[in-house]
């Protein structure tokens, strides 16, 4: 298998790496080192956090060759998102926007109804749209007819490094929804970005898991390859597990003679 | 010593205590033109900590909190209690953690602007009260201008306006043309200014203000009483509703405070968390935050105090906020020296002021006429310096997070 082929798709910008790189959390000089040895393609960028030309602005540390995620954290419904995502047009000069409405400052889950609406709006006017979930089927295919160019479900409460909380659901969006699944927020560790890969999909995001780490640099790394791993184990399909004692050569056939 | 006759006595003279024995009007009354809510919260703050006997709290309270994942309200009251002071270093260590996992090494920077320090309030403990002979002032708008130029040239995107409070003096309008011009300089507008009604609130949103802080002082109804002489501070559940009206009114988020040390500390720091709990549950977008100001014990004074709040209850305290409400945000005042407060960012503070002047119109060099301070400030670093001293201790400062929209 040539994993250099192994190219996905989110709108018209195709990608190698499969890891997304969240950048808060964590001192702004240490993201061109986590991007390096994470080997991000992507990173995304709070647009609240921009401080166009001032003191501690985040754009100026985010490396020219990758492309820049912004997000609407912040926004309490769709207007508000889409209102961030038009100024994070014009800040980052990027069409790529990730949406978060969250109406819950306790535990910042995403508003499912509103990301519809926003998406819908905003895929309208050319925006590749990026919606972070709740791993709703229903939901998700809303998303997707509303032109969602991804669906981002995510794993655990943001922040919470607890891994794969949401795991059957998230299978049931891989298995049936026809766009790049991203699993966002959640993820605590590299083994869980591993199985997330594992079980399809399309690539995954984390920021907490590396800026509570004890060290940002070597962690990104490590999120990297586990990344990795879980992809190339993908794509190599998964050998069967056996859901008790070991393999007994035809349990149910066997009396067959002929 | 009982908790009721506690008092810091640095903060009496003679003129309050003749002021103290004349009739008073009703503090739980409201005045005409007073919105009334009509909000159970009050109540159930008042109840919850008149009950909290913190004395009955064990060690093995404090040690069952620690092991919770999720604080309840009788886990916070554990780690408020005398009992938990033994756990500092662990109950540190763990509002670092949790810190750490909502806000990463985040820390906000921000600068309060003093534009006027009139008041019609008599709080016999504050600089500002009205019977200060202190030099007053109000900034005009070009005044008010070339103070937040003068901000914005050290890099800061986020003020807090403060105004003293006086009604007639800083109308709503008058703080209305503030926050206009503070929009453009800023990103984040915060108010400090005296509580008002919801359509005001809503009046100052539009101006471009995001968030509102009201300090209660106290939560303790009787001693609030005694120490608000006069004025529309002195109606109680108005000042205690303010943040819900602010929010009514579409503030993005709200800040509370209990002033440490006016009353039993441990029962305002509960009645503070209990308050913005029940905020948060009531109004979930709400984004809530709290400010940790003490009045310092007297160095020297021979009343050993149990209720004094030294440098360790001021750390318990803002740790059993962080461990009650994780996502919640905590200021740090420069009423705090450098030391402590370089200290409290790195364990549970997420905002600290730097650049400070509680003085009217000292950041603009050619305004004259400048009032007088509310308090002295023990923690004089430019941005500059706040900026180097958060980065040297590998946080990240941050000067915008918001964006109004």
């Amino acid at each position: 298998m040539n994993t250099e082929k192994d190219i996905w798709k989110l709108g018209n910008h195709e990608f190698t790496s499969r890891f997304i790189l969240g950048s808060g959390k964590y001192s702004l000089e240490l993201i061109q080192v986590a991007v390096e040895n994470a080997g991000a393609q992507i990173v995304t960028m709070a647009l609240r956090r921009a401080n166009e030309g001032g003191l501690a602005n985040i754009l100026d540390y985010i490396p020219e060759n990758v492309t820049i995620l912004p997000n609407t954290s912040g926004a309490r419904n769709a207007e508000e998102a889409v209102r961030i995502a038009r100024l994070a047009r014009e800040v980052c000069g990027s069409e790529f926007i990730k949406i978060e409405i969250m109406r819950d400052s306790r535990y910042l889950l995403p508003d499912n109804y509103e990301t519809v609406k926003a998406t819908e709006i905003l895929a309208k006017e050319g925006f590749v749209v990026m919606p972070y979930m709740y791993p709703d089927l229903n939901v998700a295919r809303d998303m997707a007819d509303a032109g969602a160019a991804c669906i981002m479900p995510l794993g655990a409460p943001i922040g919470s490094n607890k891994g794969l909380c949401t795991k059957e659901f998230i299978q049931i969006l891989i298995d049936e929804i026809d766009l790049p699944i991203i699993v966002d927020a959640g993820i605590g560790r590299p083994s869980q970005a591993c199985e997330a890969m594992e079980m399809g999909a399309a690539a995954v995001m984390a920021n907490t898991a590396i800026a509570s780490s004890g060290d940002v640099k070597a962690m990104a790394g490590a999120m990297g390859q586990a990344v990795q791993a879980g992809r190339t184990a993908y794509l190599a399909g998964l050998g069967q597990t056996r859901t008790r004692g070991g393999s007994a050569s035809s349990p149910l056939t066997g009396y067959l003679r002929d | 010593m009982s908790t009721d006759q506690h008092i810091n006595e640095s903060i009496l003279n003679d003129e309050i205590r003749e002021h103290q024995k004349e009739n008073r009007t009703d503090h739980m009354a409201y005045l005409p033109d007073m919105e009334n809510i009509g909000s159970e919260m009050l109540e159930q703050v008042l109840t919850e900590t008149a009950a909290y006997d913190y004395d009955a709290f064990t060690a093995d309270d404090v040690r069952h909190a620690l092991r919770q994942e999720r604080k309840s309200l009788r886990d916070f009251q554990a780690l408020l209690s005398p009992a938990a002071l033994p756990f500092l270093e662990e109950i540190a260590q763990q509002a670092q953690a949790e810190t750490q996992k909502y806000f990463g090494n985040s820390v906000s920077m921000f600068t309060p602007v003093y534009i006027a320090n009139y008041c019609e309030n008599y709080c016999i403990y504050c600089g500002f009260n009205c019977h200060n002979r202190i030099r007053r002032a109000q900034l005009n708008p070009e005044e008010i201008r070339r103070e937040f130029a003068a901000v914005a040239k050290t890099g800061l995107k986020e003020v807090l306006i403060l105004t003293g409070e006086s009604r007639k003096k800083s109308t709503v309008e008058y703080i209305g043309e503030a926050v206009k011009i503070a929009r453009e300089y800023f990103r984040v507008i915060g108010l400090e200014v005296y509580p008002m009604n919801s359509d005001e609130y809503a009046y100052l949103h539009k101006c471009g203000a995001d968030y509102v802080t009201v300090f209660q002082e106290t939560y303790n109804p009787d001693k609030y009483e005694t120490l608000h002489l006069a004025g529309h501070k002195r109606v109680f559940p108005y000042r205690f509703h303010a943040q819900e009206r602010a929010l009514m009114g579409g503030m993005r988020g709200v800040g509370l405070a209990a002033l440490l040390g006016l009353d039993d500390f441990r029962k305002d720091a509960f009645a503070t968390g209990m308050h913005a709990y029940l905020l948060q549950k009531k109004y979930p977008h709400a984004e809530i935050a709290f400010s940790c100001p003490r009045l310092c014990p007297i160095i020297n004074n021979d009343k050993i105090n149990p209720m004094d709040v030294h440098e360790a209850q001021l750390l318990q305290v803002v740790c059993a906020y962080r461990l009650f409400m994780p996502f919640a945000g905590i200021t740090i005042s420069s009423r705090e020296c450098a030391r402590v407060r370089d200290n409290l960012v790195q364990i549970a503070a997420t905002k600290i002021s730097a650049g400070v002047s509680t003085g009217i119109g000292e950041h603009g060099e050619e305004v004259q006429d400048k009032g007088d301070e509310q308090f002295e400030i023990s923690d004089g670093r430019t941005v500059d310096e706040v900026y180097h001293a958060l980065t040297d201790h590998h946080l990240q400062p941050v000067m915008a997070d918001y964006i109004y929209v």
